[in-house]
C-alpha cells in the first residue's frame, strides 16, 4: 500500500522541483548593464554557486551566494577578465547531497561554466565532487572542512588527494576538533564532556577528532549520543546523557538543532555550556535557543577585526544584500577571487575560453596566492587550505564574541 | 531511577503531541477511509498561524500576559488550521469523493507538498527555522522521585499534557453523546443509510475535518511553545508518528489514536535510553514495535472488534 503512494509522490515532487528549477536563469550576454569600458566582446562566462539557498541553513548560505555575487561584481567592473563579461549562477542545494549532485550536474552541462563555488556541507560536497570532477571543472569550497574531502579517509597517516578539481579555502576538522578540545580542556578547565552528533559527514567528523584530541589530553567523554538531523525534541537524549553531569556538552552538527538543543539542556536542569564547530557559528543559533557561556569554533580569525576584511565588509554593507555575510561569506569571497584572479592568469589578455583551458585553470589555482578577506589564501598539494587560523567564540551578552584566536599545531 | 522518571516524562509529552494530530487521522479514516497525508501540514500551518497571531495581531504591550497572549495565539493557530482544513475538504478531496481509492490518497500527498511549500514561500523568512515564544509561565515543575533526584519538566510541557487529555476527553464525550456526533458515527457506519435517515453527509464530513485541524493546531501551537522553534519539516516527521500511532492502536479508534501516541512518545524515549545502540536507533524500535504488532493484531490494538468508530 504504501510503495504504490511513494511513487506517485515522487512523481508530484519532482514535477514541483522541475517547475522551481525552471525559474532560474542564466544571463545571456547583453549589451546593456554592467561596466562599461570593459571589453566584453567574446561572450559571457558563467561562475556557478552550489550552497542551500532554502532550508534551514539558508542562512550560510545566502551568504555565500551574495558574497560570490559581490566578487564577481567587482571582477567586472575592473575588467579582471579581458574580454568576457562573468555571471553568476546560483544554484539552491538544499544541504541535500542528492540535490547538490543535481544542481552540480546541471551547472557541468554548461560549456561556459569555468568554476564552482560550494558547497556548504561536506555530505553534500561527496557527491558534488565527483560531477564536477567528471567534466574538470574547478570548485572551489568555502566551508567544508571535513578532512577526508581532500585527503581521503586516512587523512593522517596516508593522505593521498582526492580530486584535482577540488580545492578549499577554510581549516579543516582535524584542526577544528583538536583546537577545540584544547580550549576546552586547557583555557576553560572542563575536563569532563558529552558528545552528542548529528550522525552527518560534518558533525561526526568533528567529533570523532574532538574525541580523539580531548581523549588524549586526559578529559573524560562520559557519553556519546547521536541525534536525528531534523529532530527538534531533544528531551530523550538529554535525559540521557544527564546523569552523567558532563561539565559541557560537545555537538558536532549545525545551529538549526544545536539552537535549541542547548535551550532544552538549560530546560531540562543540565546547564552546562554546549560547544560546537562552525556549522553553530552563526546568529540564528542564538536566536534559536543558544544560551549565555556557549562557545564555537570557527575557520580563520573574526572577519571584523582582520584589516584585510575591512574592505570585504565594507563593500558588502554597500552592495544592499539583504542578507547578513553570515560565517562563510569572507571565504565564498576569497574563493571566488581566486577562481576569477586563476581564470584571468589562465586566459590572459588574449587568451579564449574552451574545454582546453581547464586543465591550465586548476594548474594556475594550484599557485595561486593572494591576501584576502580571510588572510593568506593558497592551496597545498592536496587543495587545502594553507591558512589554518581558528577561533574560538563565545556567547556573551547575547552575541556571538572572539574569546581566542590561533593555530592548532600537532 | 531518576533517569527513567525522566524519560517516562519526556515519553508522555512527546505522546500528547503525537496524539493530538494522531485524532486527526483517525477520525477522517474512520468517516471516509482516507488516509489524510495532508494532515501533518494543517499541524505546521496551526503552529505558523499562532506565531504569526502573535507577531502580527497581538499588540506588543500584551505579549508577556500569558492569560491573554496564549489563549490568542491557540485561537490564531486553530483559525488558521481549521480554515486550512476546509478548504483542503472543499477543493482537493470533495471533488475526489466517489472516486477510486487511491485518487484522494495521491491528492493528500500533493497537497502535503503544497501546504509546505506554501509556507516555506509565502511567511516571512520560513526559508530557516523560526522561534516561537514561550507563551506560558516560565520555570519548572519538579516532582521528586523514590531514590533520591528530582523529575524536570517545563510548566508549559506540562499543560500541553493536560490539554492534550482534556481535548481527547472532550472529543470522545462530544462523539459519543452530541447529536452531531451521532450522525458522525452514523456516517461511518454506513454512509448510505445515514443519508436516507437526514445525516447530511457532506455537513458531518466538514466537521470531522474542522474537528482534528483544531486540536492539530492547538497541538502545533504548544509543540512551538515548548520547543521555542518551528519550522516546515515539523509536520511531516510528527505528521508520520501520528500515522503509526494511529495505526498502532487502530485506525478508526479515538482511544486506540490516544493510546499509541503514548506508547509511541514512551518507545521512542526509552529505547533510545536502554535499548542497543541508544538515541542513533530510537525511530527503528517505533517501526519494530509497530510491525510485532501488526504481525499479531493487524487491526491494531483497539481495531475493528470494540471499535469505536469517530
Amino acid at each position: 500500500m504504501r510503495n504504490k503512494l511513494v511513487k506517485p509522490a515522487a512523481i508530484v515532487a519532482g514535477a514541483l522541483l522541475l517547475a522551481a528549477c525552471g525559474t532560474n536563469k542564466t544571463e545571456t550576454p547583453a549589451g546593456g548593464g554592467g561596466a562599461q569600458d570593459c571589453d566584453q566582446t567574446k561572450g559571457t562566462l558563467v561562475v556557478g554557486v552550489v550552497a542551500p539557498l532554502s532550508g534551514s541553513l539558508s542562512a550560510l548560505g545566502l551568504g555565500i551566494k551574495n558574497s560570490a555575487d559581490l566578487a564577481v561584481k567587482q571582477a567586472n567592473e575592473a575588467c579582471t577578465v579581458k574580454g568576457y563579461k562573468l555571471a553568476l549562477q546560483a544554484e539552491d542545494d538544499q544541504a541535500n547531497p542528492q540535490i547538490g549532485a543535481q544542481a552540480a550536474t546541471k551547472l557541468s552541462s554548461d560549456p561556459n561554466i569555468v568554476a564552482v563555488i560550494g558547497t556548504l556541507n561536506s555530505s553534500v560536497a561527496q557527491n558534488v565532487q565527483p560531477v564536477l570532477a567528471d567534466k574538470n571543472i574547478l570548485q572551489i569550497s568555502p566551508a567544508n572542512t571535513n578532512p577526508t574531502l581532500t585527503r581521503g579517509e586516512d587523512f593522517l597517516n596516508a593522505p593521498k588527494r582526492q580530486f584535482e578539481t577540488y580545492f578549499r579555502v577554510c581549516a579543516t576538522d582535524d584542526l577544528q576538533g583538536p583546537f577545540a578540545a584544547n580550549y576546552l580542556f586547557n583555557k576553560a578547565g572542563k575536563k569532563s564532556v558529552a558528545i552528542i552528533t548529528d550522525g552527518k559527514t560534518y558533525g561526526d567528523g568533528l567529533a570523532a577528532e574532538f574525541r580523539k584530541q580531548f581523549e588524549s589530553l586526559g578529559g573524560t567523554v562520559v557519553a556519546q549520543e547521536k541525534v536525528g538531523e531534523k529532530d527538534t525534541d531533544f528531551s530523550g537524549v538529554i535525559a540521557k546523557v544527564a546523569p552523567s553531569s558532563p561539565e559541557a556538552v560537545y555537538y558536532g552538527g549545525e545551529y538549526p538543532a544545536a539552537g535549541p538543543l542547548s535551550k532544552q539542556m538549560a530546560d531540562a536542569g543540565l546547564n552546562v555550556p554546549l560547544f560546537g564547530g562552525d556549522g553553530i557559528f552563526d546568529d540564528k543559533f542564538i536566536e534559536l535557543g543558544g544560551k549565555e557561556g556557549d562557545l564555537a569554533t570557527s575557520v580563520g580569525a573574526p572577519t571584523d577585526t582582520l584589516d584585510s576584511a575591512k574592505a570585504f565588509v565594507d563593500a558588502y554593507a554597500a552592495g544592499g544584500y539583504s542578507e547578513g555575510y553570515s560565517a562563510y561569506g569572507a571565504f565564498s569571497y576569497d574563493a571566488t577571487n581566486a577562481a576569477i584572479k586563476s581564470l584571468a592568469t589562465t586566459l590572459g589578455d588574449s587568451g579564449t575560453w574552451g574545454e582546453d583551458q581547464r586543465e591550465k585553470l586548476l594548474e594556475n589555482v594550484g599557485k595561486y596566492s593572494a591576501d584576502g578577506a580571510t588572510g593568506e589564501v593558497a592551496f597545498d598539494e592536496y587543495g587545502d587550505s594553507t591558512n589554518k587560523l581558528l577561533t574560538v567564540y563565545q556567547v556573551t551578552g547575547g552575541k556571538w564574541n572572539p574569546a581566542e584566536t590561533g593555530t592548532f599545531e600537532k | 531511577m531518576t533517569t527513567l522518571f525522566q524519560q517516562i516524562a519526556n515519553g508522555i509529552v512527546l505522546g500528547a503531541v503525537i496524539g493530538l494530530i494522531a485524532l486527526g487521522y483517525t477520525m477522517v479514516y474512520g468517516i471516509i477511509q482516507l488516509i489524510n497525508f495532508a494532515h501533518g501540514e494543517v499541524f505546521m500551518v496551526g503552529a505558523y498561524g499562532g506565531l504569526a497571531t502573535y507577531a502580527y495581531i497581538l499588540p506588543t504591550q500584551l505579549r508577556a500576559d500569558w492569560q491573554i497572549a496564549l489563549p490568542a495565539v491557540l485561537l490564531g493557530g486553530m483559525v488558521i488550521a481549521v480554515i486550512t482544513a476546509v478548504i483542503m475538504e472543499r477543493f482537493a478531496y470533495r471533488p475526489l469523493r466517489g472516486g477510486p481509492r487511491l485518487a484522494p490518497l495521491i491528492t493528500a500527498l500533493g497537497v502535503s507538498v503544497f501546504l509546505q511549500e506554501l509556507v516555506r514561500l509565502f511567511y516571512p523568512d520560513a526559508k530557516a527555522a523560526l522561534p516561537f515564544p514561550n507563551l506560558f509561565v516560565g520555570g519548572d515543575l519538579r516532582i521528586p522521585v523514590p531514590g533520591g533526584g528530582e523529575v524536570i519538566l517545563t510548566w508549559i510541557k506540562v499543560l500541553l499534557v493536560i490539554v492534550a487529555v482534556l481535548l481527547a476527553i472532550g472529543l470522545q464525550m462530544y462523539v459519543n453523546r452530541s447529536r452531531m456526533g451521532r450522525a458522525m458515527r452514523a456516517t461511518a457506519q454506513d454512509a448510505d443509510t445515514a443519508k436516507l435517515m437526514g445525516v447530511n453527509p457532506d455537513r458531518v464530513i466538514v466537521l470531522t475535518f474542522i474537528l482534528g485541524a483544531a486540536l492539530a493546531g492547538v497541538g502545533g501551537v504548544l509543540y512551538g511553545a515548548y520547543q521555542n522553534t518551528i519550522n516546515i519539516d515539523m509536520g511531516f516527521q510528527n505528521g508520520i508518528f501520528a500515522f503509526t500511532a494511529a495505526v498502532l492502536g487502530g485506525i478508526g479508534s479515538l482511544r486506540g489514536a490516544v493510546i499509541g501516541a503514548f506508547c509511541i512518545g514512551l518507545i521512542k524515549t526509552l529505547g533510545g535510553q536502554y535499548l542497543p545502540g541508544g538515541t542513533q536507533y530510537d525511530y527503528v524500535w517505533i517501526f519494530v514495535v509497530l510491525i510485532l504488532v501488526l504481525v499479531f493484531r493487524p487491526e491494531g490494538l483497539f481495531g475493528e472488534p470494540e471499535r469505536v468508530r469517530a
